[in-house]
């Protein structure tokens, strides 16, 4: 690419996001947006991998081009003074900064429906939810106003949206990529992870931003990932189907989409087997202790006395915190914190966040057990069904929870894990997920890139 | 107050600073006394996004001061959130440690004003970052917060409750400030906050074993108000209990103007810190090969030291004690001896000469060791008098100098040439007729009168030693 073809690249990118606007994806003006795109598209480096590719970027990961809302009132307009560690990694490779992608405020939800700026709407159809809390990210991925953004994951939050939004998503394995610069959520289960139209563009956006991070000490030493070649066949690779994940009141067309995947995997010359990973009904429970327990404690910064919005008219501390969390963190974010703060209390640790952490260790073991057989990978439905009617599911969180049901045990245990669309029931993407061993990406890759070229991922199943 | 049918039982936290050039978790500068909010980062203001990582000499410094006291450093230990609200703590927790602290199970030696030498539990040493400082008297009717000391290193020693007196607490901590200035972990300035106390008091009746109900005191703020503070809280428990009350679990604040306490909290209105492991830090490990090696480096401590400084040099307790309170003095004690310099010499010397100089300039030993052992032998020689070389002393720790040559440009070489000798003896003996009358009808004690003339007119340059035999001999006549 020259530097005439990254500027137009910077223009058509800021014409395609201002079609966007409906959606409600992108929380930065488009005119901001346009501007920005052509100062950096002078600006890029012209020999970096990415050059000129638009990347949009979750609002929780903190850049210096625009402000870092987190989706949420309290950081109406606050600027972060520093960068994420993969803003800058993007920026060393070329890419293009594409504005701030809405997300349920602070990542907490499944649906973008708890955006303190206005929900986000399903590209394939616009009545339904994209997914979340990456939804801004999927839905302008979907809608093709760029080839990759960049999202983040603490129970599903990359995969989920990619399957609902029939694009590409991949949660690397826990310390593959940086998390320094991602407003935390639920530490230590955060990750960022890409949303790409194809597994090629979702993985050499991954590439990028992998690798060791000395301000992260939970980030791996170890270098970026490397891009498998796309493989031919499949031959060799020992593929295991948790029953688990396919329980009796599965959705009919996600059921079929699976099947139809798992005979094209087979086609491909792989060995598919059955597997069972005993402790899965447990993890969305063990989920939500772990992650309202961490999220507590990383949302007590945001108390009104240093930066973000602070209620007005107050004469004492405790009424200082009172109103300005009261009044600035949305219902979910408020039921999470009070959920997180109530399992850490004295006395109910032990029976909450303690058993939460063993149960964690038994998910793992899982996992441990199946890929100690001989299996490299695991595959299953993405999400028990397809996207949702918006409002649906709002006023019963549990139900709104279970949509993370396959997503969140590769979050609690680390492993590695991505969603690639398989096929439309009624018109409405599902996505297939693999799920891999730590660290070993590239399998996964390598599988995900046969998989997408044996089968048409729009078709109906 | 029948104060002597209690017995005081007190416990120490004791919070010290790690002398550490930039703070726990981020690059920033632990320079005390810039102006506020200017030693800060994204990481130590807790912006959204930043994450610690640890800065290895703090670790480094805080297994030294651990193996100093006897603990045991444990080869995995883990960092843990304290949450809590408060403006000058801008995370919303404070990284510390908790069920699982770097160092457990040691121990350190003081001298009990009472009970001899008291081997003191330490029950637990962890590493934990500062909070920052709100200033409540800064503006008129706003806290102002100074977010500096946010982030700073720390460790937090507890004892076990085996003080039995505030005067004993107070031995105690001048011990640990010894015992970690040796080792170089920490300034332990109280007053610039390097080290700050609190402490658990209680009382029982004299005699039981059981423990009675404690209140913390926090907020003593200098070294001399350790005994007041806990004197206080010991005598208001024991009035409280005298007058048919009981004491009730609390925390209480010292106010030094007033030398009072007040209640801060009892303990229904305690916090609940839900401490869980900090997910932003892997645990701590250290391999055993490295913590043996933070043990080999340590200096000898000053117990060992004293200790050989008596049976090494021949001194008392109580000089080797002077000696080796502060490292510096007793390697510049050694050094003098290691010079050539007797060692009870150099002993009053140092002790003497050298502390009074150092008092006077900013604690600094102005006068080289191989300068003060030269001093000393110049005495020892008789090449100059004690008075003489206290002079040749002062003149080389303001303008330095090789000893010898101050002295003789001082005029103060003794003589011991019985040619000159003799003149100064003769004019001495004439002038003085009747004295002389007198020592020679037998009254001998005359002649230190005779000595101190022959110095006198000598103007001090005449050997003391070598004047009597002349004398005797003129005398004698």
């Amino acid at each position: 690419m020259t530097e005439v073809e990254a500027l137009a690249s910077a223009k058509a990118t800021a014409t395609r996001l201002g079609k966007a606007k409906r959606l409600n994806a992108l929380l930065t003006p488009t005119t901001v947006v346009r501007k920005s795109l052509l100062a950096q598209a002078k600006e890029a480096h012209p020999s970096g991998v990415l050059y000129g590719m638009p990347v949009a970027l979750k609002d929780n990961i903190c850049t210096l081009e625009f402000p870092t809302t987190c989706g949420s009132k309290l950081l109406e307009a606050y600027q972060s003074p520093y960068e994420a560690t993969v803003v800058t990694k993007l920026k060393d490779a070329g890419a293009l900064i594409a504005g701030k992608a809405n997300l349920d405020e602070f990542a907490m939800g499944s649906s973008t429906e708890h955006s303190g700026f206005g929900r986000v709407l399903n590209p394939v159809d616009r009545t339904r939810v994209p997914g979340g809390s990456s939804g801004g990210s999927a839905a302008l991925v979907g809608a093709g106003a760029v080839p990759a953004a960049l999202g983040s994951e603490t129970g599903g939050s990359v995969r989920q949206p990619a399957a609902f939004c029939g694009v590409v998503g991949i949660k690397p394995t826990y310390g593959r990529v940086s998390r320094y610069g991602l407003v935390a959520f639920g530490s230590s289960l955060d990750q960022i992870g890409v949303l790409g139209r194809s597994v090629h563009d979702a993985a050499r956006v991954l590439s990028v931003i992998s690798g060791r991070d000395p301000r992260d000490s939970t980030c791996e030493n170890r270098d970026p990932l490397r891009l498998p070649t796309v493989p031919e066949r499949l031959e060799g690779f020992v593929i295991g189907i948790p029953k688990e994940y396919f329980p009796v009141d599965l959705n009919p067309g996600v059921r079929r989409a699976c099947d139809r995947a798992i005979r094209a995997l087979k086609d491909l010359g792989a060995a598919v087997r059955d597997v069972s990973l005993p402790h899965t009904p447990y993890a969305i429970p063990t989920y939500y202790v772990i992650a309202p327990a961490e999220a507590s404690s990383n949302l007590a910064r945001f108390d009104g006395v240093r930066y973000g919005n602070r209620a007005d008219g107050v004469t004492t501390l405790a009424e200082l915190y009172r109103q300005t969390r009261g009044t600035g963190f949305g219902p979910e974010v408020q039921r999470r914190i009070l959920v997180g703060t109530y399992v850490l209390s004295s006395g109910y640790y032990d029976a909450y966040y303690k058993k939460a952490q063993q149960m964690r260790a038994l998910l793992a073991q899982d996992f441990r057990n199946v890929f100690d057989r001989g299996v490299d990978l695991i595959f299953t439905p993405t999400t028990p069904t397809t996207a949702f009617k918006a409002g649906e599911r709002t006023k019963d969180p549990v139900s709104m929870y279970l949509a993370d049901c396959f997503t969140a045990p590769a979050n609690l245990t680390g492993v590695p894990a991505m969603s690639l669309p398989i096929g439309r029931v009624k018109g409405l993407p599902v996505g297939g997920q693999f799920i891999g061993q730590p660290f070993l990406e590239d399998d996964m890759i390598e599988a995900a890139y046969a998989l997408e070229r044996a089968i048409d991922g729009t078709e109906e199943a | 107050m029948s104060a002597s049918a209690w017995e005081t039982v007190i416990g120490l936290e004791t919070h010290v600073q790690l002398g550490t050039v930039s703070k726990m978790f981020c690059g920033c500068s632990t320079t005390f006394g810039a102006p506020p909010n200017t030693n800060v980062c994204p990481v130590c203001l807790g912006l959204p996004g930043a994450l610690p990582v640890p800065n290895e000499r703090a670790i480094q410094l805080a297994v030294r001061a651990a193996v100093a006291l006897n603990c045991t450093v444990h080869p995995r230990s883990v960092f843990a959130r304290k949450n809590y609200f408060y403006p000058d703590l801008p995370k919303g927790y404070q990284i510390s440690q908790y069920d699982q602290p770097l160092a457990t199970a040691g121990h350190l030696s003081f001298l009990s004003p009472d009970r001899g030498v008291v081997r003191a539990g330490i029950i637990r040493v962890h590493v934990e970052e500062d909070a920052g400082k709100s200033l409540h008297d800064r503006f008129p009717r706003a806290t102002a917060v100074d977010l500096n000391r946010a982030g700073v290193p720390l460790i937090e020693i507890v004892t076990e409750p085996d003080f039995r007196s505030p005067q004993e607490a107070r031995a105690y901590l001048l011990t640990l400030k010894q015992v970690l200035q040796y080792v170089g972990v920490s300034e332990c300035d109280m007053e610039k906050g390097s080290l700050r106390v609190d402490a658990n008091v209680s009382i029982r009746k004299a005699g039981s074993t059981a423990l009675g109900v404690k209140c913390e005191v926090k907020n003593i703020n200098a070294f001399s108000y350790v005994e007041k503070a806990l004197t206080v809280e010991r005598d208001r428990q024991v009035a409280e209990v005298e007058r048919g009350g009981t004491i009730t679990q609390s925390t209480m604040l010292y106010n030094s103007k007033t030398n009072t306490v007040r209640l801060q909290r009892s303990k229904e209105e305690s916090k609940d810190y839900r401490y869980f492991p900090e997910p932003d830090l892997p645990p701590l490990v250290l391999s055993p090969e490295w913590i043996a090696e933070q043990q080999g480096v340590l200096p000898e401590l000053p117990a060992t030291k004293r200790e050989r400084f008596v049976s090494q040099y021949g001194l008392n307790q109580q000089d080797a004690g002077v000696l080796t309170a502060e490292r510096a003095v007793a390697d510049y004690y050694e050094s003098v001896v290691h010079a050539g310099a007797e060692p009870k010499s150099a002993a009053n010397w140092v002790m003497g000469e050298v502390l009074g100089d150092a008092k006077d300039h900013q604690e600094q030993l102005r006068v080289p060791a191989s300068s003060l052992a030269g001093i000393i032998a110049l005495v020892k020689g008789g090449t100059v008098s004690n008075q003489g070389a206290k002079k040749v002393f002062a003149e080389v720790a303001a303008k330095g100098g090789d000893p010898r040559t101050v002295a003789e440009a001082l005029g103060v070489i003794q003589v011991a040439d019985t040619g000159i000798l003799a003149q100064w003896v003769e004019e001495v003996v004439t002038a003085h007729p009747a004295e002389a009358a007198r020592f020679k009808g037998g009254e001998t004690k005359l002649m230190a009168f005779f000595v101190g003339q022959v110095m006198k007119t000598s103007k001090g340059k005449a050997d003391p030693k070598a004047a009597p035999k002349l004398l005797e001999e003129r005398l004698a006549k």
